[in-house]
């Protein structure tokens, strides 16, 4: 009895399960390949279709570095080659995507990282101050609609290394949502809790902790969301516009130099599933660090 | 018990004489049968009430005025009242006519354009622990727990004592409002009856001179709402602490305050009239309930809510 009813409850969650799979994974695997016979249609001598795109990435001789993401050419040391291009952004060009993708992670994570930082700090000053928030508001607001690329040859004059510009860029793309989110955020605080936090003559740190870093949190998240995808899109564009660095940018910019549609579709899988992995990182690290 | 009708003269000077009429009869009653209880004391109670108390809170002249894009708009003007130590007072009046103003001006939250507000002969001029409010919407932070909440101003309070001390008195108060099986959950997994007890827990567990309660039942069920009644009341009645409650509920007012302060409508509104509740204490509300001295006041209240000041937006 007990184990007849245990396993059909089984047999109907597995079914449950296997329906709920089918609805959901089913629709985006039909559209991909409607999407992939649309594209072979369309395709032409210079815009290869997704037949000859497989068959180009699989050969002998664009192949390796396309299909291995690990893959380092020539006879050199491996992990030499490795260590120059993702931690010193320097060195070969024509590497495994992955390393490509790391590299170019690396510029983003270090770029991210001060926009976040600074964002956050100068988001609570400018939130907490009436003035300094009517001040600096418009500046934000005007700033933040600059396009990334736009930035690229302002800051390689000022830097003349194509390093720090392209840190730079991302930096100066990635910053504005955070700030203006954090600002925002403060300045949403419930008067309730101020309220609160005035009856009970908080000091400053039991605010700072107790009341306006919880409340702010979501919006910071927020931000910090927008500047990651921002910041994901300014490297793309730094890269290509400074050449000759280990990155999969410059290498979808090389590609296309040398008239490879291939290789720029495949870098285009790589920067789109990339871009998604840290959107949904940074959601996921929002959503443990959320209070309540 | 002897509460009543050591209250009952500042009735008389407070009101006008053509508005008090109808009232009159009441209050002779009510003296006469407490007389009869106790002749002797009531006569040097009502003596020494009248003579020696100072006021805990005076609120003197007090008007205040918003600037608005059309003009300035006066929202109370003249408005007068001394609160003694320990007492129950409830604020009803008709919405937008400016409770809120009010007592926003002795918690500190906003300044009389003129006048002045006074705790223990001290202006007002900010916020503090000894003013402490229950908020309209409760105001805990949903991010920490009942516990936390609580804590979180028994520290700013005390913020030297031992630990082991500031927990020992965030517990009493919760078990005060029973929840202290409540501790550790957080604002919303928690009703809102418990969420306005952990507010008043909050309140009470830092013992303000003045407890200040806005509309604190207002958004819940009707039981929920007798028993917190009760419960503030009991509670009241053990520490004696003075408290100032604006509400809309008459019956509420009638069987909490020991006064009960009409406001006239705005613009410009002031204290009405001032309503002696005589009801003997501990009150219990089905014997309350019973007395006719209960429609009494409650006609009357509602006669001056309703009819003499009854609301002119439609
Ligand atoms: N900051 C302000 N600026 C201008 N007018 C205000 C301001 N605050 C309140 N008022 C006005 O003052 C009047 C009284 O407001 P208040 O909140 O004190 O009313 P209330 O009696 O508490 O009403 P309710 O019972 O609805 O809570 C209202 O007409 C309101 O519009
Ligand atoms: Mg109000």
């Amino acid at each position: 009895m007990t184990a007849g009813t245990l396993s059909n409850r089984k047999i109907a969650s597995d079914n449950a399960f296997l329906k709920a799979l089918i609805r959901n994974v089913v629709p985006p695997i039909v559209a991909v390949l409607i999407f992939c016979v649309i594209w072979q249609l369309f395709s032409t001598d210079t815009f290869p279709g997704p037949v000859q795109v497989i068959q180009d990435a699989f050969s002998a001789e664009d192949g390796p570095p396309l299909i291995n993401p690990f893959h380092v050419g020539g006879a050199e040391d491996y992990w030499g080659t490795v260590f120059n291009a993702v931690v010193r952004g320097t060195g070969d060009t024509n590497i495994g995507l992955f390393w490509l993708v790391m590299s170019s992670l690396k510029r983003v994570a270090i770029g991210y990282s001060f926009a976040a930082l600074i964002g956050v700090a100068l988001g609570i000053l400018v939130g907490v101050n009436n003035l300094l928030y009517r001040a600096l508001d418009p500046i934000f607001q005007f700033l933040r609609v600059v396009p990334p690329l736009a930035w690229v040859p302002i800051s390689l004059a000022a830097l003349q290394m194509n390093e720090p510009a392209a840190l730079f860029v991302i930096f100066i793309t990635a910053i504005w949502p955070i700030l203006i989110n954090t600002a925002v955020g403060v300045k949403q605080i419930p008067s309730d809790y101020n309220n609160v936090a005035k009856v009970l003559r908080l000091s400053k740190q039991k605010y700072f902790f107790k009341v306006l870093i919880p409340a702010t949190v979501p919006y910071i998240f927020t931000g910090l969301r927008i500047g990651i995808g921002l910041a994901w899109l300014a490297i793309i564009a730094a890269e290509i516009v400074m050449s000759g660095v280990p990155g999969i940018g410059f290498f979808i910019w090389d590609e296309y130099q040398n008239n490879y549609i291939t290789g720029i579709i495949i870098a285009l899988l790589y920067i789109g599933a990339t871009g998604l992995i840290l959107d949904r990182l940074v959601a996921w690290i929002g959503t443990k660090v959320s209070p309540a | 018990m002897p509460q009543a009708p050591r209250q009952a003269s500042p009735v008389f000077l407070d009101c006008t004489a053509d508005r008090f009429v109808p009232f009159r009869h009441f209050w002779i009653l009510t003296i006469m049968q407490v007389i009869n209880d106790t002749p002797m004391s009531v006569v040097s109670q009502v003596a020494a009430a009248t003579v020696s108390a100072q006021p805990l809170l005076v609120i003197e002249n007090v008007s205040k005025v918003y600037p608005t894009p059309t003009g300035a708009y006066t929202v109370l003007e003249n408005v007068n009242l001394s609160v003694r130590e320990g007492e129950f007072i409830c604020v009803i009046g008709h919405s937008g006519c400016g409770k809120t103003t009010l007592l926003n001006m002795v918690s500190g939250f906003s300044k009389p354009t003129t006048g002045s507000v006074r705790v223990n002969g001290k202006e007002v001029k900010e916020p503090g622990p000894d003013r402490m409010v229950v908020f309209q919407g409760y105001a805990l932070l949903p991010w920490l727990t009942a516990f936390e909440n609580i804590f979180l101003a028994v520290d700013a309070v005390h913020p030297d004592r031992p630990y082991s001390e500031k927990a020992a008195i965030v517990k009493e108060n919760l078990a005060l409002v029973g929840l202290a099986d409540a501790a550790d959950k957080k604002p919303p997994q928690l009703s809102g009856g418990m969420k306005q007890r952990v507010a008043i827990a909050r309140a009470l567990a830092i013992r303000p001179e003045v407890l200040i309660l806005d509309e604190p039942f207002g958004a819940l069920d009707a039981i929920t709402k007798e028993e917190l009644q009760e419960e503030l009341l009991k509670i009241w009645n053990d520490h004696k602490c003075t408290v100032l409650m604006i509400t809309h509920d008459i019956d509420e007012a009638l069987f909490l305050a020991d006064r009960l302060v009409m406001m006239t409508n705005g613009p410009a509104a002031n204290v009405g009239e001032i309503l002696e509740i005589p009801f003997p204490r501990p009150r219990d509300r089905a014997r309350i309930m019973e007395d006719p001295e209960f429609y009494h006041l409650r006609n009357y209240a509602l006669d001056f809510l309703y009819n003499r000041f009854a609301h002119d937006d439609e």
